[in-house]
């Protein structure tokens, strides 16, 4: 037998609170106010203040060179190469997402030869490193020549030359080989976050497994996609830069040829480098917020704020505080 | 000798068996009800009345034993001497004609309560998209949720989703109508709501098969009252009899302790 529980006695309680103070019986009618908070202001000065600095400081930094930087970032060669890193990175997000997406229903089925395969796919193009993938799909034509479909072992309907492709079809194929096996992952991770009554309550209505994926499963696999396969793009944006390795002049491959050329500019290049790298996840991010809200139907009561909402509340609620205390 | 399947009982229920892993949930239930009857099965936690009631729209395979829906095996056809697995197109057919409802509710919660409903009536293509939503908004009506067919799942009381659930259930106008546990996951107070709701459907006549652990509610609904434990029938009859003055010391002993 365990010792019973006891409880103290409540004339042991230490007494809450022995004195009684008067004060305005209004004060239950009106609001709380919130507190100051003095550190959060005190704080947010002093990195206002070390953010200022440096702000002031790659403005008046004469190595900079500001008057050169509008120039090279509209030049002709920069702007083909922001084209080429668009063209790579919107094919090879299409193109390894719904080879993903097979993968990760690959992954989920029960059929253990599919299952297997998937696996191993996953296992292969998430081993293998990005540069390396790159060179081996370059050379894949001296591994095979000629890519044909046709019966087993019989006669070849159409075939292709695997020498022929282009340097972007390489690098496309190379970044969405890789690109679906973590994209793989991130839907497979998805769709076994969704309930599974979801998948029980279509069964009873007789839906079909492909409406059932359409309707149900994947939108809801969604919310948990979005976020991660917005991860996945940026740094697919970055990984499209090896694509240089298969002599492909994409906005780094750009950057580097301008710079080696105008070695008295660097600076001002590289800061074009990093400007366009920047412009192009901050729109991808843009987009992904949007997209994770409407996703987020139904799914919360209320929808995030967006960030001008967000700046909204923030003037608001600073007002009242200092109001209050009659600033 | 050979057997026949009774075409005039909506539900026919022989030998079913199932086990999960080496655990046996089921040890040979038969059971037969009537067109239009209410049946509440009642009995321990843990004494299969669920999985008997997911093995008849085939949520779950019997390993062993039948089940039949108006005549019609459910899941399995005859061939020769054996039964064979039918195919899913057929399955999912079957289940049209046979409405669920869960403990959890189920709604979709990237659906309005109105895309709920029509969700089956559009994917059987029974009505086009306009019509279903017509039709979705009357069977939200008949639960008393006419106006909140823009509302999601999330915006809604527990009470509130299972009476969606249950529309929902209705769309396909199934001939059969599971109910597995109804109420068990609300707040008392929203138990009334649901049970209101099912009490209509009774006096409709539709076929009606209720795992509950309300008993004054089986006994006041219920034509007939199963009482399952340990995987079978152990025994069944007008809820003035089984609950009253059950047979069965086993009986006796679950209402003692849920009464």
């Amino acid at each position: 037998m365990s010792e019973p529980v006891t409880l103290t006695p409540p004339s042991e309680h230490p007494p809450i609170s022995d004195h009684v103070t008067r004060f305005d019986p209004q004060v239950a009618h009106r609001r709380v106010t919130p507190r100051l908070r003095p550190w959060r202001w005190i704080v947010s000065a002093a990195v206002l203040v070390v953010l200022t600095q440096f702000i002031v400081g790659v403005f008046t930094n004469s190595h900079y060179e500001w008057n050169k930087f509008w120039a090279y970032f509209t030049r002709e060669s920069i702007l083909d190469g922001v084209v080429v890193t668009l063209q790579v990175v919107a094919l090879s997000a299409v193109v390894g997402l719904v080879l993903g997406v097979l993968v990760a229903l690959g992954r989920l089925s029960t059929n253990p030869l599919i299952n297997g395969l998937s696996w191993a796919y996953v296992w292969f193009f998430r081993a293998l490193p990005l540069p390396l993938l790159l060179i081996i799909t370059f050379n894949f034509s001296y591994f095979y020549p000629r890519l044909g479909v046709g019966i087993p072992w019989g006669p070849v309907f159409a075939e292709v030359q695997t020498s022929a492709l282009t340097p972007l079809a390489i690098g496309v194929i190379a970044l969405s080989l890789n690109e679906a096996a973590y994209a793989a992952e991130v839907i497979r991770g998805g769709i076994l976050s969704v309930e599974g009554g979801q998948i029980e309550a279509a069964n009873a209505l007789g839906l079909t497994k492909a409406r059932q994926l359409r309707r149900i499963v994947l939108p809801q696999a969604l919310r948990s996609i979005v976020p991660a396969y917005g991860n996945q793009l940026v740094g697919l944006i970055k990984a499209s830069s090896l694509v240089y390795y298969v002599s492909l002049l994409d906005l780094f491959g750009a950057v580097y040829v301008l710079e080696s050329r105008h070695p008295e500019s660097i600076v001002p290049i590289l800061i074009v480098g990093a400007t366009w790298y920047l412009v192009l996840t901050a729109v991808l991010s843009v987009v992904q917020f949007y997209v994770e809200r409407f996703y987020a139907r139904g799914n919360a009561r209320a929808l995030p704020p967006t960030p001008i909402q967000r700046l909204r509340n923030f003037t608001t609620s600073s007002y009242v505080r200092l109001t209050r205390r009659g600033f | 000798m050979t057997a026949t399947l009774n075409a005039a009982a909506a539900l026919e229920i022989r030998n079913v068996h199932k086990s999960f892993g080496t655990r046996e949930v089921l040890n040979g239930v038969d059971l037969t009800v009537n067109p239009g009857d209410v049946v509440a099965i009642i009995g321990p936690s843990g004494s299969g009345k669920s999985t008997l009631l997911r093995t008849v729209n085939h949520l779950e395979k019997p390993d062993l034993g039948y089940v039949a829906v108006h005549g019609d095996l459910i899941g399995v056809e005859v061939r020769g001497t054996h039964l064979h697995e039918l195919s899913q197109r057929a399955v999912r057919h079957q289940r049209t004609r046979i409405g669920f409802v869960a403990q959890s509710f189920n709604l979709f919660p990237n659906l309005t309560a109105r895309d709920n409903v029509a969700e089956p009536l559009i994917a059987h293509k029974r009505l086009d998209k306009s019509a279903a939503f017509e039709r979705a908004v009357e069977l939200l009506a008949k639960v008393g949720l006419g106006d909140r067919g823009d509302a999601y799942p999330r915006q809604l009381s527990g009470g509130q989703q299972q009476r969606v659930a249950i529309a929902r259930a209705l769309a396909l106008e199934p001939t059969l109508l599971l109910f597995d546990e109804p109420t068990s996951a609300l707040d008392p107070e929203l138990v009334g709501e649901v049970l209101s709701v099912i009490r209509q459907l009774a006096a409709t006549g539709t076929t009606l098969i209720i795992v509950t652990h309300e008993i004054g509610f089986a006994r006041e609904v219920a034509d007939t009252v199963v009482f399952i434990d340990e995987g079978l029938v152990v025994e069944q009859g007008p809820p003035a009899q089984v609950l009253t003055a059950p047979h069965h010391s086993r009986t006796r002993e679950f209402l003692s302790k849920v009464l």
